[in-house]
C-alpha cells in the first residue's frame, strides 16, 4: 500500500510517499516557518518524483502532535482534506513515536524530547520490541528537570532523541549513562512515518479523516486563565 | 474559464464552504459558527477557533459539496480567504483549500476577505451597476470604499479606532448584555427610547468641507463608546435599553452620515452594505430611507449574506481567477491584508 506521509509538526517540515518497498520519494525543508506555504508544493513535488498518480495512493499519514500548533493544523488539515478528497483512511501519528522510531536499534531506553518552547519539552518513553517500539509511558509535557529526575528513577541506561533534548543538553548530559542522538535525529520526519505508518496500516489501524485529533497537551490559554478566575471567585 | 468553483472562508470563528457557479449562482453554502465556543470568554479567542476549525473543515466541505448536488470532478477551481483575519484561523482554510487543489489538480485561488464582501451583493443582485459605493461594517471592519469597475477600488475612509461592531461588544459587555453584542443590542434597542441620550457622532459635523480630507469619510467609535460607559457609570439607575436604543442610533448616524456624503461627493447611483453588522436591524431600516433620500439604489444583501460566508468567498475568486489567473500554492496568509 502506498502511503503520503506528512510532516509539519515541529520547526522542519516535509513530506514523503512510500510502501512496503520504503520510501520512494520526498521532500524536506529545514527551519524557515513557511510550512503552510511550502507544504503543497512539496506533496505535488514528492507526488510527480515519486511517479505516481494521487488515485494509486492508499491512506495518508500525518503527525497528529504534540508539537507547534500552528504548523501541527497546517499539516493535519492538508492531510484530512486530501483523505477526504481521495476517499482514504488517515493513519495519525505521533510525533515523539517519529522521534523514537529510527532510533529503534538501540537496547536503551528511548526518552523523546521535543522543544515546547515556554520552557517545557513534549516527552514519551520507549522501549524497543520485535519490529518497532512500544511506548512505556504516555506523551505529556513537563520542564528538563521534571524529564532528567524520571529518567534517573529508571536507573539504566538511555538515549534521549529530539530538538528539546539538544536544548537542554546540559541538564541531561549531566546524568549518568545518557546519551543524546545526534542533529539529524532531533526533528521527527516524513521518511520515518511511511515506515511507521506502513506497519500500521497492515494492522489496519486507521481511522476517518474526520474522526482524526490532534494531540495538543496544552490547553488554549483563554480556557486556562478563565477557569484560573473561576476557582478564585 | 472555470465556471463552478468551491469557496473556503476560515478568517475568523466561522467555518464555511460553498459551491458557487459564474460567480451568481449559489448552490450551496454551509456556515458552521463556533459563536458558542467563544461566548464564555466575550470575544473570540485565536487558538480556540483554529481548533475548531480544524474538526470542522472536512465536515464542512463535505456538507458543501454533497448538498451542492455536484460531483467533486465537477470543481473547476477552489479559493480560499488568505487574509485579513485571524492567522491561525486562515492557515487551515488555506491548508485545506490548496490540498484540494493539488490532489483535483484545478487552480487555486487567494482572496481577500473584503474583497468577497464586496461580492457578496453580486450574488443576490446580478444586475447591479458599477460604479457602486459600498459601506462594509463589522466586528474587525468599518470600510467606506468606492467600487469603480470589477477588481478596481478606492479605499474613501475607514475607522481611526475600533471598527463599529468592536463597539457593540465592548459596549454589550459593559452592560452585561454577553456575547456577541451586536444582536443582543440590536434586540433590546427595540424596546427603547433612541432619542433618550445624545450620544456623540465622532466626525460627523454638519459640514464635510470643514474636516480634513483625510477624515472626511473616516470613522471613530471609541470615544463613543467611552461616553456611553461613563454615563453608565456615573447614572447606575438608567434604564438599559434607552442606552442601548441611542448608543445605537449614534453608530447608525455616523455610519450613514458617511454614507450620504460619499454618495455626494462620488456621485455614483448605487449603494450596498455588508459585513456582519449590516445584519442590524435599525442599519438596515436606516440605510434604505438614507438611499431614497439621495435618490441613489440601495443594495441590502440578505444577513446570510453579510455574515461572513464562503459563496462571497468563491464570487470573489471567480473574479480575480479571470483577471489574475490562479495563484502560486506557496502563498501565505496575511493576517492585515488591506483591500488595495
Ligand atoms: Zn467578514
Amino acid at each position: 500500500m502506498l502511503i503520503l506521509a506528512i510532516e509539519t509538526a515541529s520547526s522542519q517540515a516535509g513530506c514523503a510517499i512510500g510502501g512496503h518497498e520504503g520510501v520512494l520519494a520526498s521532500a524536506h525543508t529545514g527551519i524557515n516557518g513557511k510550512h503552510a506555504e511550502n507544504i503543497s508544493p512539496q506533496i505535488a513535488f514528492v507526488r510527480e518524483q515519486a511517479g505516481i498518480e494521487f488515485s494509486e495512493l492508499g491512506a495518508i499519514a500525518v503527525d497528529i502532535g504534540p508539537g507547534l500548533f500552528t504548523g501541527l493544523r497546517v499539516g493535519i488539515a492538508t492531510a484530512v482534506s486530501i483523505a477526504h478528497a481521495l476517499t482514504l483512511p488517515v493513519i495519525g501519528v505521533s510525533s515523539l513515536d517519529l522521534l523514537a522510531f529510527p532510533a529503534r536499534w538501540t537496547s536503551r531506553l528511548i526518552v523523546s524530547a521535543l522543544d515546547a518552547r515556554r520552557g517545557e519539552l513534549f516527552t514519551a518513553l520507549f522501549r524497543r520490541v520485535p519490529g518497532g517500539i512500544q511506548r512505556v509511558r504516555e506523551v505529556n509535557v513537563c520542564t528538563a528537570e521534571d524529564l532528567a529526575a524520571e529518567i534517573q528513577t529508571f536507573d539504566e541506561p538511555s538515549l534521549l532523541v529530539g530538538d528539546g533534548a539538544l536544548r537542554y543538553a546540559e541538564i541531561f548530559e549531566s546524568l549518568g549513562r545518557v546519551e543524546l542522538a545526534e542533529q539529524g535525529l532531533a526533528h521527527p520526519s516524513a521518511r520515518a512515518m511511511v515506515q511507521l505508518a506502513h506497519a500500521r496500516a497492515m494492522r489496519e489501524e486507521f481511522v476517518q479523516p474526520w474522526d482524526l485529533e490532534p494531540i495538543y497537551l496544552r490547553k488554549p490559554d483563554a480556557e486556562i486563565n478563565w477557569a484560573t478566575r473561576n476557582e478564585q471567585k | 474559464m472555470a465556471d463552478l468553483i468551491l469557496g473556503i472562508e476560515t478568517s475568523c470563528d466561522e467555518t464555511a464552504a460553498a459551491v458557487v457557479e459564474s460567480s451568481r449562482l449559489i448552490h450551496s453554502s454551509i456556515v458552521s459558527s463556533q459563536v458558542h465556543l467563544h461566548e464564555r470568554f466575550g470575544g473570540v479567542v485565536p487558538e480556540i477557533a483554529s481548533r475548531a476549525h480544524v474538526d470542522l473543515i472536512v465536515p464542512v466541505v463535505a456538507e458543501a459539496l454533497v448538498s451542492s448536488g455536484m460531483e467533486a470532478e465537477e470543481i473547476e477551481a477552489v479559493a480560499a480567504t488568505t487574509g485579513p483575519g485571524l492567522v491561525g484561523s486562515l492557515l487551515v482554510g488555506v491548508s485545506a483549500a490548496k490540498a484540494l487543489a493539488t490532489v483535483w489538480g484545478v487552480p487555486f485561488v487567494e482572496v481577500n476577505h473584503l474583497e468577497a464582501h464586496l461580492y457578496a451583493s453580486f450574488l443576490e443582485d446580478p444586475d447591479l451597476q458599477l460604479p457602486l459605493v459600498f459601506l462594509l461594517v463589522s466586528g474587525g471592519h468599518t470600510l467606506l470604499v468606492l467600487m469603480e469597475e470589477q477588481g478596481k477600488y478606492r479605499l474613501l475612509g475607514s475607522t481611526l479606532d475600533d471598527a463599529a461592531g468592536e463597539a457593540y461588544d465592548k459596549v454589550a459587555r459593559y452592560l452585561g448584555l454577553g456575547y456577541p453584542g451586536g444582536p443582543a443590542i440590536d434586540k433590546l434597542a427595540l424596546e427603547g427610547d433612541r432619542t433618550a441620550f445624545k450620544y456623540p457622532r465622532s466626525l460627523v459635523q454638519e459640514n464635510p468641507e470643514t474636516l480634513p480630507d483625510d477624515r472626511r469619510f473616516a470613522f471613530s467609535f471609541s470615544g463613543l463608546k467611552t461616553a456611553v460607559v461613563n454615563h453608565v457609570r456615573s447614572n447606575p439607575d438608567v434604564a438599559t435599553e434607552d442606552v442601548v436604543a441611542s448608543f445605537q442610533e449614534a453608530v447608525v448616524d455616523a455610519l450613514l452620515t458617511k454614507l450620504k456624503w460619499a454618495l455626494e461627493y462620488t456621485g455614483v447611483e448605487t449603494a450596498c452594505l455588508g459585513g456582519g453588522v449590516a445584519a442590524n436591524s435599525r442599519l438596515r431600516e436606516r440605510f434604505t430611507e438614507t438611499c431614497a433620500s439621495v435618490g441613489v439604489k440601495g443594495c441590502l444583501p440578505s444577513r446570510a449574506m453579510c455574515t461572513d460566508n464562503a459563496a462571497m468567498v468563491a464570487a470573489a475568486g471567480y473574479w480575480r481567477l479571470e483577471k489574475m489567473g490562479p495563484s502560486p500554492l506557496n502563498v501565505g496568509v496575511d493576517p492585515n491584508l488591506g483591500l488595495l
